[in-house]
């Protein structure tokens, strides 16, 4: 019961600051700019007078501790059985290293690790931002003109099922060795998830709430920028998190087929090597920076989009 | 923003409509043959058994459907799109889910670009008015069905339209509370002299709120009869409960709402 108010009023905090900035955006001094806090706060507290404690920094923490302890302890068995395989020598080193090989290869070579860690994050972010730019714009061109959808719908679609393994060598054939065929491949990867769930996103508008658009004179873009745009997040959001993944992926196989800097880079050299600690670090920074981007959508997503219910909290009886 | 309208002249002219939806597995005639003058500071109520093309004719009014024949004027004009003169309540509340209920209510104001205090002040009022004080953040899931229907009105209101089409906008609310808003909206109707067109299964609320009752038979839906309401302008909600004319009326309506559901 105190949680679930708990997390109403978080939510609610949130879902007030984003319509606020969003929408009304109340203009300092008119009346109601006060109302919210101050005087109808007490009004709305309920009933019982239990007015639902602030989310406070500590409580936070707590909500986030207790997300992480269970996926915590699956990699702490995991760490536990590699450790346990590796030390044992039941795979020979060469193969499978110890965990504190791979620790001491991360901290001696940290400097150059870092350094290609960098690199392939710029590739990625970059990759995954014009991959979302472009996605949206295509999105927002397929939902709005039935031309341009049929024109370009089959080649959004054609372009994805190319693989694009295959047309890395083709880029750094016509890029040369630099950033630029890496960062064009994340985008190639990253771009249709976004344009597939912006679509089915700005398409599932209520058409109801067009007609009220209509009713109330509303231009095409104020009715995408209020209505159409918003109500697409929700999906938007989802795609937005399958892309940036696949950004990582676009990045490291463009430094494997040609590249002097990177973790994909690295890899391959660590492979020629046989050098498995180093190979073991260097996977460990790439999933490193898929799972962080990711948790950096995800809590956009719920900056975004708080009033979705896909993030309410509330407990729900039905959880089929 | 309420010019009282031009005494002479209708507020809404419906001659001969007719519309005929075709999906892809049946054809629906939804309306026939509907004529209809409403004047200017009219409040007009619709009853009629469900699927009679209720609905169907609010949305002809407002521009949103097109008839298959037939032609519409709203305050003299004729109807050729979304007309935005109005204020339009949906049978369903149709808030946008990300929005508390006073940033639904000023949806309105932000879509017709009108002034930021003057819109906001006028969404307290509504917001005081209808009752939903306390709850200006909630979000459309965490208020009730009723309340809903209560922002959506408030939202149709905002920007004083000379024309308000209403379909069944008190449906999910609780005998009591719609008796109170019943009287809010009769009101404001007589303070206004805004033309209203309501759609209603209530016949008392179509008693009470009107100036006229149209009836409609079962699909395909046409316009059985008008009732002029012989009460006062000035009504009070236990007066007219306890009005013969009422009770006359209303076993008037209720008769006719029978045998053309049983003809049918
Ligand atoms: N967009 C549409 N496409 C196809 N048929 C439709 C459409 N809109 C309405 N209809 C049909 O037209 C008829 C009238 O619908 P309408 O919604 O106007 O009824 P109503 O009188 O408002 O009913 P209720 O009282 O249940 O709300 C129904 O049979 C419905 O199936
Ligand atoms: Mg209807």
């Amino acid at each position: 019961m105190t949680e679930n108010s708990l997390d109403t009023a978080g939510r609610q905090a949130a879902a007030d600051e984003a319509s606020g900035a969003q929408a009304a955006a109340p203009t300092p001094g008119a009346p109601h700019a006060v109302d919210g806090r101050s005087p109808s706060t007490v009004v709305k507290a309920p009933p019982d007078g239990a007015r639902p404690p602030r989310r406070t920094l500590g409580r936070r923490a707590v909500t986030f501790a207790d997300s992480l302890w269970r996926p915590a302890l699956v990699l702490a068995v995991f760490f536990a059985a590699w450790w346990f395989v590796a030390a044992r020598e039941y795979v020979p080193n060469y193969l499978v290293p110890t965990p504190g090989q791979v620790w001491e290869t991360m901290t001696t070579q940290w400097s150059e690790l870092a350094r290609h860690t960098l690199v392939t994050l710029y590739e990625t972010v970059l990759g995954f931002v014009l991959a979302a730019a472009l996605g949206l714009v295509t999105a927002v061109a397929i939902a709005y003109s039935r031309t341009l959808d049929k024109a370009l719908y089959p080649i959004v679609l054609f372009a994805q099922v190319i693989p694009k393994i295959a047309i890395a060598p083709l880029l750094v054939v016509w890029f040369g060795l630099g950033l630029t065929p890496k960062i064009i491949l994340a985008v190639l990867i990253a771009f249709f998830p976004v344009v597939i769930s912006g679509v089915a996103g700005l398409r599932s508008t209520d058409p109801e709430l067009l007609d009220l658009a209509a009713t109330m004179g509303a231009g095409p873009w104020r009715t995408f920028r209020k209505i159409r745009f918003p109500n697409a997040l929700p999906h938007l959001m989802a795609g937005l998190k399958v892309a940036v993944t696949l950004a990582v992926v676009g990045a490291v196989v463009g430094e494997f087929v040609g590249a002097s800097e990177g973790l994909g880079y690295v890899l391959l050299l660590a492979n020629g090597n046989l050098d498995a600690p180093l190979l073991f670090a260097d996977l460990i920074l790439m999933s490193a920076i898929g799972i962080v981007l990711f948790v950096l959508v995800e809590i956009a997503e719920a900056l975004l989009i708080p009033w979705h219910a896909s993030r309410r909290a509330g407990v729900s009886l039905t959880t089929s | 923003m309420t010019t009282a309208p031009a005494a002479t002249g209708t507020a809404i002219g419906m001659s001969g409509l007719t519309v005929r939806f075709t999906t892809r597995r049946s054809q629906t005639t939804a309306l026939d043959d509907v004529s209809l003058d409403i004047e200017p500071g009219e409040f007009v109520t619709i009853v009629g058994p469900s699927g009679c093309g209720k609905s169907t004719l609010l949305k002809i009014v407002a521009g949103l459907v097109k008839p298959t024949s037939g032609d519409v004027s709203l305050l003299e004009r004729p109807v050729r799109g979304p007309q935005k003169e109005i204020g339009f309540v949906f049978q369903k509340a149709a808030l946008l889910e990300w929005r508390g209920a006073r940033a639904n209510i000023l949806l309105q104001a932000e879509m017709r670009g009108m002034d930021r205090a003057q819109a906001a002040r006028r969404a307290d009022e509504l917001i005081e008015m209808t009752g939903l004080t306390g709850f200006e953040k909630a979000l459309p899931h965490e208020l009730s069905g009723g309340m809903q229907q209560r922002v959506a009105l408030c939202r149709a209101l905002l920007h004083s339209p000379p024309v308000l089409l209403m379909d069944e906008p008190f449906g999910a609310l609780d005998a009591l509370t719609r008796e109170q808003m019943n009287a809010e909206l009769h009101r404001i109707w007589r303070e206004t002299g805004t033309t209203v067109v309501l759609v209603t299964h209530s016949i008392a609320e179509a008693v009470f709120l009107g100036t006229r009752v149209v009836v409609m038979s079962p699909r395909p839906g046409r316009i059985i009869r008008t009732f002029p309401v012989e009460l006062p302008a000035h009504r009070d909600y236990a007066q007219v409960m306890s009005d013969p004319r009422f009770d006359r009326l209303a076993t008037d309506l209720r008769g006719l709402l029978g045998s053309a559901a049983a003809n049918h």
